[in-house]
């Protein structure tokens, strides 16, 4: 029997506001674990902490709500120790490009294989409006009373920068579409980067669903996600038109690849006999 | 059989192969079946700065590197001058004396070796130096040159022929030089001991392989020094069982992925010395409160800061015990010496899995680095425990990860198979949602503290030896055990053997234990390498009396004499 939308929903009710461009996410990953058809315990959904890290809890799979910025660390330790469990990595754009920051360069670089979604509402909403890594220049916030002047990170220039082998960009008012990313970001074997521009309807007045809606548009039908250059071209385009659709793509041996090869290399060993070698 | 005991050290600038040679010549002596134990000293930096090597070698249970220098071999005039004060009344000098001027004194033998013109001109190769005067040690005190030529094989066999075939002839050389032209003036010799079956092992080592045997089959780590080799050996010895070991990019993410592992259900570790272990302190409360089992183990070094990494020190016990904010139960163990490394290292995972809950294990770097020989374990006798995996009995009767029970275990689900559940680090209830109820905060507070309880279950984590009738106590902990046991043993040959407790659990505290101990003494001396007498405080703190604090700030371990000096002031 095929699964359900509902066999992946846990018991508690989203906490978000109303409105909250997360609601867009969760409803996108639900369908897209159903198109899988993937076993609610094969899952784990990591996250940090935010308004969006709190995305495990509404589920029924398993799931790991860490500490603020530490998910993809705790996401590839699932992955390593067990390749068959589906690993989704989740959280917001502070958890990504702030105080996890550290960690995203090197998942990417190891291509270890999950899917990493990033709820990029460009401003801190659990800590009730602070200016974000993602936010724009002259932005202003309870902490940028003056306005922002720092240039703000692009997710999807980063991600493809750093060596991630699937980088896409999503909107959370486009679910349809958005299922199709996170389906392609999970089938992709290696670390797959999805930032999905998901509002703050609270905290964030400038970068409205309005905002957005009048400037997302699709890549062009022609465009091929195979050039670095080109894709991070796009993604930089941020003004009057903000693109959406899979930037990069790109086939990778994955670590658990090599992991693979030495594992059937070397010589294998009993503890008792690793224990006698000393001398 | 004669009783041998040789303690040699040599000395020299960092870079010129000291570590290498004291290595070569502790596992030739171990290998003719002599115990050993090491000692090292060098600088944080590759080249440049002062570098130590020390080894005691005896055919009798040794229990310190010695206080007193048999041989000194000094390779500059800063190794003479910083070492001749510690070479015994008749002890030998090996030196060079292109470069060292040692003193005109009658109660020292002075073998003078032109060492750097042997490696220069004879062997052509200069850095061979170390091997040269390994040569010449071998052939003055009668060091097995079959064994010696064996682990040079071994060290310099993957380095291509050319540069085994120059260290091959370096020993020779050397031996050839003091066969022909030293006189010897003392009966200082090796030769051969009756076999035993043991095996020789650092503590570095003595932790990864007893983590292997304990079933960890995830690493994660970052280099630092003293717990690099951990790192080393895990990476090249873990796919050989099956597992797997990274390299990561920070500490945090070392135990983060350790803790993700563990989660999905593999036994798992990371190691580290004090800077890492502040990284880590946060995470260790993550896997406190979301109650997942993962071991780190911290080499302590010389704090705080960067402070001095190559030395050692016992300053990370209240770190250990304490840190990370909030109300944090785990488990803190200290092995004494490098075969206590292995079966500590054990005792963590299994505690681990007893009490899901993290266990930090105390080396430090004067364990870490040194080689002991020790017994080969008797694995059959090892008993290893399992996690609790949910069962689908348990499921079927309405499983709760986090639910109250009288332990406060649960046994855990694992991905991939029915049982799942959110780990959080935010207070939750027993199926795991959050809450922010002080009654559900202060049942599932005590709910985590009382599985500490499963861990005094055992009752091997004190070591006690000495008189129980004494008045007069020492406790303490981890690697000092060697510095107290050369104490007292010369202590009861005075009759004025003292009652010694050394305490293996440290979080929690082995409470039994330490007031049996406590009944009938009336002065307690706690020596520890630390400046702030940390053991002292937690022993005040929990059985209510005053110890008698004996404190050396750290950099070196105690010398036996240190001890046996400050027992005899307070008796």
């Amino acid at each position: 029997m095929a699964h359900t939308v509902s066999d992946y929903k846990g018991k508690l009710k989203p906490t978000w506001c109303p409105g909250c461009g997360n609601f867009g996410v969760l409803t996108a990953l639900l369908n897209a674990f159903t198109r899988l058809d993937l076993e609610p315990d094969n899952i784990a959904v990591v996250s940090g902490i935010g308004c969006s890290s709190r995305l495990p809890g509404f589920l029924s799979t398993y799931g790991v709500h860490s500490l603020h910025g530490r998910a993809l660390p705790i996401g590839q330790g699932i992955k390593l120790a067990n390749p068959k469990v589906e690993v989704i990595v989740v959280g917001g754009d502070g958890d990504a490009f702030a105080i996890g920051g550290g960690h995203f360069p090197h998942a990417a670089r190891r291509n270890i294989d999950l899917a990493y979604i990033v709820m990029n509402n460009r401003i801190y909403g659990l800590t009730k409006g602070q200016v974000a890594p993602t936010s724009d220049v002259s932005f202003r916030t309870v902490s940028s009373p003056y306005g922002n002047f720092e240039e703000p990170i692009n997710p999807v220039a980063f991600a493809i920068s750093v060596g991630a082998t699937f980088v896409a960009r999503g909107f959370s008012a486009k679910v349809d579409q958005l299922t199709d990313l996170i389906v392609a970001a999970i089938a992709h074997q290696g670390f797959a980067f999805l930032d999905v521009i998901s509002p703050c309807v609270t905290f964030n007045k400038v970068h409205t669903y309005k905002y957005f809606q009048e400037r997302v548009t699709p890549l062009p039908p022609d465009y091929q996600p195979d050039d670095p250059v080109r894709a991070v071209e796009m993604a930089k385009v941020m003004q009057d038109v903000i693109y959406t659709g899979i930037f990069f793509r790109k086939e990778k041996a994955t670590y658990q690849d090599w992991i693979s090869k030495i594992l059937e290399g070397v010589k294998p060993a009993t503890p008792e006999e690793l224990v006698l070698s000393q001398r | 059989m004669e009783k041998v005991d040789l303690v040699v050290r040599i000395g020299g600038e960092s870079g010129e192969g000291i570590i290498v040679a004291g290595e070569i010549l502790t596992l030739a002596c171990a290998r003719a079946s002599f115990e050993v134990y090491t000692y090292r000293a060098y600088p944080a930096e590759v080249r440049g700065g002062h570098s130590m090597f020390q080894m005691r070698t005896a055919n009798v249970p040794i229990f310190s590197a010695g206080d007193l220098v048999d041989i000194l071999v000094a390779l500059n005039q800063e190794a003479y001058d910083r070492h001749y004060s510690v070479v015994r009344k008749g002890g030998v000098l090996v030196y060079d004396p292109k470069s060292v001027q040692p003193h005109d004194r009658d109660d020292l033998i002075l073998y003078p070796c032109p060492l750097e013109d042997m490696a220069l001109n004879q062997v052509q190769a200069i850095q061979t130096k170390n091997v040269v005067t390994i040569g010449v040690l071998a052939q003055l005190f009668s060091i097995p040159q079959d064994k010696l030529e064996e682990v040079i094989r071994e060290k310099f066999g993957s380095k291509g022929s050319q540069i085994l075939e120059k260290d091959l002839l370096a020993l020779k050389v050397g031996m050839e030089f003091a066969r022909q032209n030293i006189q010897k003036k003392e009966n200082l010799k090796l030769g051969r001991a009756e076999g035993r079956n043991r095996i020789v092992i650092s503590g570095n080592a003595a932790v990864a392989l007893g983590a292997i045997f304990a079933g960890c089959r995830f690493f994660s780590g970052y280099p630092i020094t003293p717990a690099t080799d951990i790192l080393e050996i895990l990476m090249k010895e873990m796919p050989r069982v099956g597992g797997i070991s990274i390299q990561v990019e920070d500490e945090i993410s070392a135990l983060a992925m350790a803790i993700g592992a563990s989660f999905a259900g593999k036994k798992a570790m990371t190691a580290t010395s004090g800077p890492g272990l502040s990284l880590m302190s946060e995470l260790i409360g993550f896997a406190s409160m979301a109650e997942i089992p993962v071991v780190i183990v911290d080499v302590q070094r010389g704090g705080p800061a960067t402070g001095m990494p190559t030395k050692m020190e016992q300053a990370d016990l209240f770190h250990a015990v304490f840190s990370s904010h909030g109300d944090c139960p785990r488990i803190v163990i200290a092995p004494t010496n490098v075969e206590d490394c292995f079966y500590q290292t054990i005792k963590g995972f299994n505690l681990a899995e007893r009490t899901q809950l993290p266990v930090i294990i105390l080396s430090d770097q004067s364990l870490s680095q040194r080689y002991e020989t020790i017994a080969i374990p008797e694995f059959n006798s090892i008993q290893i425990e399992e996690r609790s995996i949910v069962t689908i009995e348990e499921l079927a009767q309405g499983y709760q990860r986090y639910r109250i029970t009288d332990s406060g275990l649960m046994p855990m689900g694992i991905p991939g198979k029915p049982g799942a559940y959110i780990a959080r680090g935010l207070e939750h209830d027993g199926e795991g949602i959050p809450s922010y109820d002080q009654g559900v905060h202060q049942a599932m507070t005590e709910k985590r503290f009382r599985k500490l309880d499963l861990a005094l279950m055992d009752n091997d984590f004190t070591l006690r030896w000495g008189n129980p009738q004494s008045e007069v106590g020492i406790i303490s902990w981890g690697s000092t055990e060697g510095a107290v046991r050369e104490a007292t043993n010369q202590l009861k040959e005075r009759g004025k053997e003292p009652d010694v407790l050394y305490i293996k659990l440290l979080s929690p505290l082995p409470r039994k234990q330490v007031e049996e101990f406590l009944k009938n003494k009336r002065k307690v001396l706690v020596p520890e390498v630390n400046y702030s007498g940390q053991l002292s405080h937690l022993l005040r703190a929990y059985f209510l009396f005053d110890p008698i604090p004996l404190n050396l700030a750290g950099g070196r371990p105690f010398a036996g004499y240190e001890i046996l000096k400050k027992i005899e002031e307070v008796l």
